[in-house]
């Protein structure tokens, strides 16, 4: 065999003296470099437990990855030869800093179910409504500024606030979603703080992670209360097309086109992967959304737009749609019938549309602490102190029902209860009542099933 | 290279898997990295390679059961055999195996979550700490990267401690806290009998737990360690020691505190110790001034002419 060369000195079984202080090193050079903002952005072992929801052992319950497989594929990729074979030099271009025209005209089609009369030049089109969250908060958050939120608050806009320093504040809901006293009461004691409230931001509809909608008749009180203290209301709106029962409720955009901006989304009504979603803006917003985009990213993707704007008039998008709601709702089914079967001990609410069901898990329970046990016993979710901004809420977990097949769904429910079950014996016998404390970035990737 | 499986620690793994491969192949190695699936067994049938490196952190990957799969095919191995493997994995048993050899390893007990059941907890705790003092650390007697480790500094946070343990292993290993310089070391064999590579020191502003380890900043690593000539001979002669003891073949990594009074103490020795970008093996090497892909290399052929 080939030996490799020792460094002066070394023998076999002994290393040279070295007496020499060594230097340290943090292994990364550029450390005293990083922008304060960056100080939240850690891998945290909530994350890295993730890693392992995506074998196939595992059920799922844990991301929020929309049920690709009803697509028409074949179709697809029919269209998306077309757009490149026939529209390919302005498809592979780069287009508009806005979006494209055409696309733009076509979303509000889709707005208009849900009562929103704007015109397409208030449509902002991004790289996912993911995006337009970053816009608008870079535009409008100064460090230290306060946004408030429901408690809890989808993940992904906690960690775009986060990365502004923006402070978020949460208002509780119930089940008719945002509860407007408390709005009031909140909004009011911030300003006798003296504290200065950017926006208000809420998932109106089938609520990530809290599976609620805000009642029709709330909408109105909420924007009042908004209007009143000078707060604008962010509107995010990825699931409001995918509910089980009864027509969409109007967004709260359709009450106010100067109060609201409003955020919308392919993703979870066609695909995430084409990274297509909108902000609707009054204009001296929008204007100031377009060069925020265009200093981001130049422009959207006209080849993801060229394809989601060709799908839109040539194929059956509202069915399509309908399909969705039908798949969810079997899945969704699938998960309330599974709790009720094997905890019946927590508590959880029954969505009427969207991805995710929020359980309480018995007293004393830890979502976070619980989360290695979930994972050993082949089951994952999320805890609860994702949603929370102070890092609170770990006596919750989001359970997805999107992904998984109603099979697999009562059998991660099953498992599950096997989890809670040695959890609750442990907390009784050490009396304990969780740890979870402030903590890192614990959510899944968006690849995590 | 096996690399990922189902342990808590399949993130890890992944990324150790990957740098190490890169590094062999960049070396005109021919490797193939594959999960730890129900694909593995016909694929390793049909692959037939020259040697199979369980690069696989916790459970299956480090208790000698997937090493035990493929001697079962008829493959060579790199790093421990199974049994050694499941000693090693046993952070209680490695310790009692070292101890015999003359080490020294923090006092401990050793305790199964069904223990409590049947004693329970508040006197079993209150005896830990009569017996083992304050501050302890409390860890799964199983497993790595820190996961369901806490040092515990009064009474009262021993039940949670105890707790977040249990949620990864049904046994908790605990032990006196011993304060000092921590230190690994890593033992390679290139084909002439085990030699340490230069100790590492570890220093955090808190614990050296998940975050600290896989977050670049939070821990500052000397390499090698600032020892005395004599504390850094007795550190190497402890993972030596350690390597033999257990019986380990190829690779391990020691992990020591030297406390104020120059005493070595082992806490427990890594038989897939980690290879990314932030492990304390590649820092070592290169501290050694050893090129990676050379050094990986020099470790294959080694356990090829065995």
């Amino acid at each position: 065999m080939s030996e490799i060369p020792l460094p002066a000195g070394e023998t076999s079984g002994q290393h040279p003296t070295s007496t020499a202080a060594g230097t340290g090193t943090r292994l990364d050079r550029w450390l005293g470099s990083y922008a304060e903002r960056t100080h939240g952005m850690r891998s945290s072992e909530i994350r890295a437990l993730f890693a392992v929801a995506n074998r196939p052992e595992v059920v799922s319950l844990a991301g929020g990855m929309p049920f690709l497989e009803g697509l028409p594929l074949d179709v697809l990729g029919d269209l998306a030869q077309r757009v490149v074979a026939t529209r390919g030099l302005q498809a592979l271009q780069y287009g508009s800093g806005q979006g494209d025209e055409t696309l733009r005209e076509q979303i509000l089609d889709v707005m208009a179910l849900e009562g929103i009369d704007a015109h397409p030049d208030d449509v902002v089109v991004t790289t996912g409504s993911q995006q337009a969250l970053d816009l608008v908060t870079r535009i409008f958050v100064d460090p230290g500024d306060v946004v408030v939120a429901e408690a809890p608050s989808y993940v992904g806009a906690l960690g775009v606030f986060r990365a502004y320093q923006a402070d978020v504040v949460h208002v509780p809901i119930d089940a008719d979603g945002l509860i407007p006293a408390a709005l009031e009461s909140c909004l009011s004691s911030l300003a006798a703080d003296g504290r200065r409230v950017k926006f208000l931001y809420t998932v109106p509809n089938f609520h990530n992670p809290a599976g609620v909608s805000i009642s029709l008749a709330r909408r109105p009180q909420i924007l009042e209360i908004a209007r009143r203290y000078g707060v604008l209301v962010l509107e995010d709106n990825p699931y409001g097309l995918l509910g089980f029962s009864g027509d969409p409720l109007p967004a709260i955009r359709s009450l106010d086109d100067e109060g609201v901006l409003y955020l919308g989304s392919f993703s979870k009504t066609f695909a995430p992967g084409y990274r297509v979603g909108w902000v609707v803006a009054p204009h001296a917003v929008r204007e100031k959304l377009v060069l925020a985009s265009e200093s981001a990213i130049l422009c959207p993707s006209n080849a993801s737009q060229i394809a989601i704007s060709t799908y839109l008039s040539t194929c059956d998008w509202r069915g399509q749609v309908k399909s969705y709601r039908e798949q969810y709702r079997e899945r969704r089914d699938a998960m309330i019938s599974a709790l009720a079967e094997h905890l019946p001990d927590a508590s959880w609410n029954v969505p009427d549309g969207g991805f995710y069901t929020w359980v309480r898990l018995p007293d004393g329970l830890d979502a976070k602490d619980m989360l290695p046990r979930a994972v050993t016993a082949r089951v994952a979710y999320v805890p609860g102190t994702a949603f929370y901004f102070d890092g609170t809420g770990a006596s919750h977990m989001r359970l997805s029902y999107c992904y998984p097949t109603p099979d697999r769904i009562r059998e991660g429910v099953r498992r599950l209860a096997g989890v809670v079950a040695a959890e609750r014996e442990l907390v009784e016998l050490f009396g304990t009542s969780g740890s979870s404390r402030p903590d890192d970035v614990q959510s899944p990737a968006p690849d995590v099933a | 290279m096996l690399a990922g499986g189902l342990s808590h620690e399949r993130d890890v793994s992944l990324r150790s898997g990957r740098r190490v491969a890169d590094a062999l192949r960049s070396v005109g190695v021919d490797v193939s990295v594959h999960d730890v699936d129900s694909d593995l067994v016909p694929a390793l049938a049909q692959l037939r390679p020259d040697l199979v490196w369980p690069l696989l952190h916790g459970t299956s990957g480090e208790d000698g059961s997937v090493r035990d799969v493929v001697q079962m095919l008829g493959l060579r191995l790199l790093g421990a055999g199974p049994r050694e493997s499941r000693v090693a994995w046993s952070k209680p048993i490695a310790k009692t195996v070292v101890s015999r050899a003359g080490l020294s390893t923090p006092d401990f007990v050793t305790l199964p979550q069904s223990l409590f059941r049947e004693l329970g907890a508040r006197h079993v705790l209150e005896a830990i700490v009569a017996r083992l003092g304050l501050p302890l650390v409390v860890k799964p007697s199983r497993g790595g990267s820190a996961l369901g480790v806490t040092l515990v500094s009064s009474p009262e946070a021993l039940p949670q401690a105890m707790v977040d343990c249990f949620a990864y292993s049904d046994t908790a290993l605990v032990e006196r806290c011993v304060v000092g310089t921590e230190v690994a070391v890593s033992v390679v064999d290139l084909g002439s009998g085990p030699f340490a590579l230069p100790p590492v020191e570890i220093v955090t502003d808190g614990p050296y737990d998940y975050d600290a380890r896989y977050n670049p900043g939070r821990t500052e690593y000397f390499a090698p360690a600032r020892l005395s000539e004599a504390s850094t001979r007795t550190a190497i002669g402890a993972a030596l020691t350690a390597h033999d003891a257990l019986g380990l073949t190829g690779v391990s990594r020691t992990d020591l505190i030297i406390d104020a009074s120059g005493e070595v103490w082992f806490l427990e020795v890594n038989v897939a110790p980690g290879m990314t970008e932030t492990s304390l093996l590649p820092q070592a090497a290169e501290a050694a001034g050893l090129a990676l892909g050379e050094l990986y290399r020099s470790m294959v052929n080694a356990a090829l002419a065995v």
